[in-house]
């Protein structure tokens, strides 16, 4: 009764005619589920504390297919891709969401193929639940699809998405990840740019049994970006997934990950870190789902912020009722620094099984006067006492990485984006 | 341990089913056709003789209802309610003459005698000397309410001598208008939420407490709320306003006999503290839980909210949710003053297929004000229990303070335990710490226990009521006891 019903297409005016006058079937189950839910608001529970407003203001065109070359070769450098171990580490680069063969290096034991020349969906994401993933999947054009094949190990390979422009672009790469039995990778992703639009990645990630993937997320987007991300991840029996996002960059950004223990003595970690000021946004969500008995779920995801950025935290470990012997952990903190700075958390526990070991966590609050004043007596200044522990919270955080070039490479940005005073003297 | 002797008989009697309040009460009513319109609360006023100004306020809620949605976000599932088919106004057909216990019908004396309600005030006032081996206990005094009607209040001569107004909340629009004018919908307004505007529009009794500046009330106030009549909801209205300094605990009982079909039952609960004042407001749920197939038991949306509005005031919410078949409640605290606290124990145990989300919000709104949140929650049967708690601290406050501990037990592996908290935190010298865990009950205290000799369901009891010792310590004595049987029933049936 009293029900108040409302159209919501008219919240995908931004995207104009993109979404019209297609006829492929998924893309097109896609955008009928789109234009019932519309973009969400913050009415829809998932996303009470992420507005996407900021999206709505201005009409997304489709980027050009032509990009500066000399631009990007710069981007690189700056991320200090070109340089060190990263140098040698094989790559794939996209450019607003379309493959840059030049700039790529194809790593050895990876099969790879492009979304673009298979146009194939995969079926763990869930475009009818989730409308940035139906956005994703009515406007895909591109993405990287990796295979490792049985025993195999992949190594360490980049993802890296540029978004390079000087209109409002949005871009919607697809991309997925397969670990056959035994097999394991090492994914970085970079999420970095210039200038205003819209990054809307998903990627899927399957993970056969005794296999073991791990992928580390830096977002650093441009200060006029948004980055709308999804991870659907399934692990097999005794497989792993072990994910660390680390967020800087974007005025908007939200990393979802859906990770699904499938089988029993599956292993995942969802860690994450992030570090925001000015009026930045920043949304950690996860649904970690345990369908099977067994498994293990590790969380912990520590929040920086300054200014008047708000980081939200949402978190849901469901436990299905099969899910017996079920160890689940959730942690999440966070430090305020600023008078105008907010933290958001939800940390969720949905419980069906009785066997089961499940606790979470959560802390808000500014730095300890203690610590403070520990340093401040042995003679460091105000300013730097603060940077070290803000550094040492951080860092406590990213040494859940546990391979050691993504490390060094998320402590290198970390620093760059909020250098410890004193430190260059 | 002779409290659990009486249960166990208590449920044997009974045999198949374990509510012990199942009875119905055969009495004469006035009831009001079903439907709501604003015809429907006109005769509700008019029935009360209410002042034109109630009148237009609860017109205003009814068309503050008609424009709200039913919350559709809490863990809870049940077929559609339809508005229009419960009876809004049941009382049980007034004689003339003034009230006293004398005159209220022998009946219904009767139903609250089988409630253990101490209503024979008069043996204890008149220095009746108890039996060997009982000591006395203090007083209780105590405001029944009988589906929507305000049936009797004991004890009012002690407290008016103490200065302090504990009356029918009808009385209480005739007899102090302007405090109730005053304080009214302050802390709740009229088209707060659905239900809370439902129950503005055709509220028809409840309690009303007022103590004044620096009054330590002399005894422990208590209302029992039964519902008796079919097809009827019960909106009660209770309004605790307590001025600086002073202090009042008030306790609040539920039953209702068993049915087939749901019955609403949508209160609103309006506390206010000022400087330094305290309010401690126990409750103990026992509404129908429907029966071991989920066939009717209450549905219980109240909302329930408290205004620290004095610096150091404090009110603290104990309750312990046994019964209904569904629960929505979230008992709150808004802390404006300076230093004030807000505290939360619960204990909610669901058996069978009763659903419950329920949990507290806190809003820290002045400076160094504190909030203290303890939820046990207990899921039995092929129940889901839900915590989901709000804890918002606003750019003012700061040197705010919250500790919060969910942990939920988990008894057969056909229910549910959800846990759904939420952090907002404004304030960078705020601290806010939540824990939260779900277990099952422990083999090896199990084992200890059948070690020495307690049979199965005697040490999930022991353990049960060990879990939810940190609440149950903050419940007054007498509801301390009651409640210990209560977990006990709750329980029954659901291990072995």
């Amino acid at each position: 009764m009293n029900a108040i019903t409302k159209d919501r297409s008219d919240t995908l005016a931004p995207f104009g005619t993109r979404l019209d006058g297609v006829t492929d079937p998924v893309r097109k189950a896609a955008i009928g589920a789109l234009h019932r839910s519309g973009l969400p608001d913050r009415r829809v529970e998932e996303w009470r504390y992420t507005s996407l407003r900021f999206l709505t203001e201005t009409p997304l065109a489709a980027p050009a297919e032509v990009y500066d070359a000399g631009q990007v070769q710069a981007q690189l450098e700056n991320l200090g891709l070109n340089s060190g171990t990263l140098a040698e580490l094989p790559r794939l680069v996209f450019v607003n969401g379309r493959y840059a063969e030049p700039f790529s290096v194809l790593p050895a034991e990876v099969e790879v193929s492009f979304f673009a020349k298979t146009q194939t969906f995969g079926a763990l994401s869930a475009p009818d639940r989730d409308p940035l993933t139906a956005l994703n999947a009515a406007l895909a054009s591109d993405g990287a699809q990796l295979h490792v094949s049985a025993g195999k190990n992949g190594g360490d390979v980049l993802l890296v998405s540029l978004g390079q422009t000087d209109t409002p672009v949005s871009f919607h790469p697809r991309h997925s990840v397969t670990l056959d039995e035994g097999a394991q990778l090492t994914l970085i992703s970079i999420q970095a740019g210039q200038g205003r639009y819209l990054h809307n990645p998903v990627l899927e990630i399957s993970v056969a049994a005794e296999a073991n993937l791990k992928h580390v997320t830096l977002q650093t987007e441009g200060q006029d970006a948004a980055c709308l991300a999804t991870t659907y991840a399934q692990v097999a029996e005794r497989g792993t997934y072990d994910s660390f996002v680390l967020g800087l960059g974007a005025a908007l950004s939200r990393q979802e990950i859906h990770a699904r223990l499938a089988a029993p003595f599956a292993t995942v970690h969802v860690n994450g870190a992030q570090m925001l000021g000015g009026k930045q946004i920043g949304d950690v969500t996860s649904v970690i789902t345990h369908a099977a008995p067994d498994c293990i779920s590790r969380q912990t995801v520590r929040n920086v912020l300054d200014g008047h950025a708000r980081g939200v935290f949402q978190g849901k470990v469901f436990v299905d009722r099969v899910a017996q012997k079920t160890d689940g952990y959730q942690m999440n903190q966070a430090l305020l620094l600023s008078e105008n700075a907010e933290i958001d958390a939800k940390p969720e526990l949905e419980i069906y099984a009785d066997d089961v070991k499940c606790s979470h966590g959560a802390t808000v609050g500014a730095l300890d006067d203690d610590q403070l004043f520990y340093l401040r007596s042995r003679g460091v200044p105000d300013a730097e006492a603060r940077q070290i522990l803000i550094h040492a919270f951080m860092d406590e955080a990213l040494g859940l990485i546990e391979d050691e070039t993504a490390r060094t490479l998320c402590t290198q940005m970390l620093a760059r984006s909020f250098p410890v005073a004193g430190e260059s003297a | 341990m002779p409290a659990v002797t009486e249960t166990r008989e208590a449920v044997e009697k009974l045999g198949q089913s374990s509510y012990k309040w199942g009875f119905e009460t055969d009495i004469d009513m006035d009831v009001a056709p079903k439907g709501l319109n604003e015809d429907t609360i006109r005769l509700i006023s008019a029935r009360k003789e209410e002042p034109e100004w109630l009148l237009e306020w609860r017109l205003a809620a009814y068309r503050a209802w008609l424009k709200t949605e039913e919350p559709k976000w809490a863990k809870v599932s049940y077929p559609p309610i339809d508005y229009q088919d419960l009876h809004y106004y049941a009382a049980p057909r007034k004689k003339p003459g003034p009230k006293s216990l004398e005159e209220v019908d022998p009946e219904l004396l009767r139903t609250y005698e089988k409630l253990g309600i101490p209503l024979h005030e008069q043996a204890m006032l008149a220095g009746v000397e108890l039996p060997e081996g009982e000591t006395a206990r203090p007083p209780v005094a105590v405001d029944a309410v009988f589906d929507s009607v305000s049936v009797v209040t004991t004890f009012r001569k002690t407290l008016e001598e103490a200065g302090v107004i504990f009356c029918p909340i009808s009385e209480a629009v005739r007899d102090y208008p302007d405090l109730v004018r005053k304080y009214l919908g302050s802390v709740v307004p009229a088209g707060d939420n659905f239900y809370a505007a439902l129950n503005s529009a055709v509220f028809t009794d409840g309690s009303f407490v007022f103590v004044p500046k620096g009054v330590r009330c002399p005894m422990e106030l208590s209302t029992y709320f039964r519902i008796n009549a079919k097809n009827t909801g019960q909106f009660e209205r209770t309004l605790i306003v307590v001025e600086d300094g002073a202090s009042v605990s008030y306790l609040e009982g539920c039953t209702a006999p068993m049915r087939d079909e749901n019955q609403l039952h949508a209160a609103v609960v309006e506390l206010v503290a000022m400087e330094d004042a305290s309010i401690k407001y126990s409750t103990v749920q026992n509404w129908y839980p429907g029966d071991e197939n989920g066939r009717g038991g209450i549905y219980n949306f109240v909302t329930k909210r408290g205004a620290c509005r004095g610096a150091r005031s404090k009110i603290s919410w104990t309750q312990v949710e046994t019964g209904s078949a569904i629960t929505w409640k979230y008992p709150s605290c808004i802390l404006q003053g300076e230093g004030s606290v807000g505290e939360f124990y619960s204990v909610a145990v669901t058996n069978n297929h009763q659903q419950a989300d329920t949990g507290t919000k806190m809003i820290h709104i002045g400076r160094n004000t504190r909030s203290t949140i303890i939820a046990k929650t207990i899921s039995a049967g092929h129940s889901d229990s839900t915590y989901r708690g709000l804890v918002r601290v606003l750019p003012k406050a700061s040197g705010a303070r919250n500790f919060t501990q969910c942990d939920s037990l988990l008894i057969g592996d056909q229910c549910g335990a959800h846990t759904v908290p939420y952090i907002e935190n404004r304030n960078m010298g705020a601290r806010i710490e939540h824990e939260a865990t779900t277990s099952k009950i422990s083999e090896d205290q199990l084992f200890y226990c059948r070690q020495r000799g307690l049979s199965e369901e005697d040490a999930v009891g022991l353990i049960v009521n060990g879990f939810c010792r940190d609440v149950l310590k903050e419940l007054p004595m007498e509801f301390a006891v009651e409640a210990q049987k209560l977990l006990q029933i709750s329980l029954e049936g659901s291990v072995g």
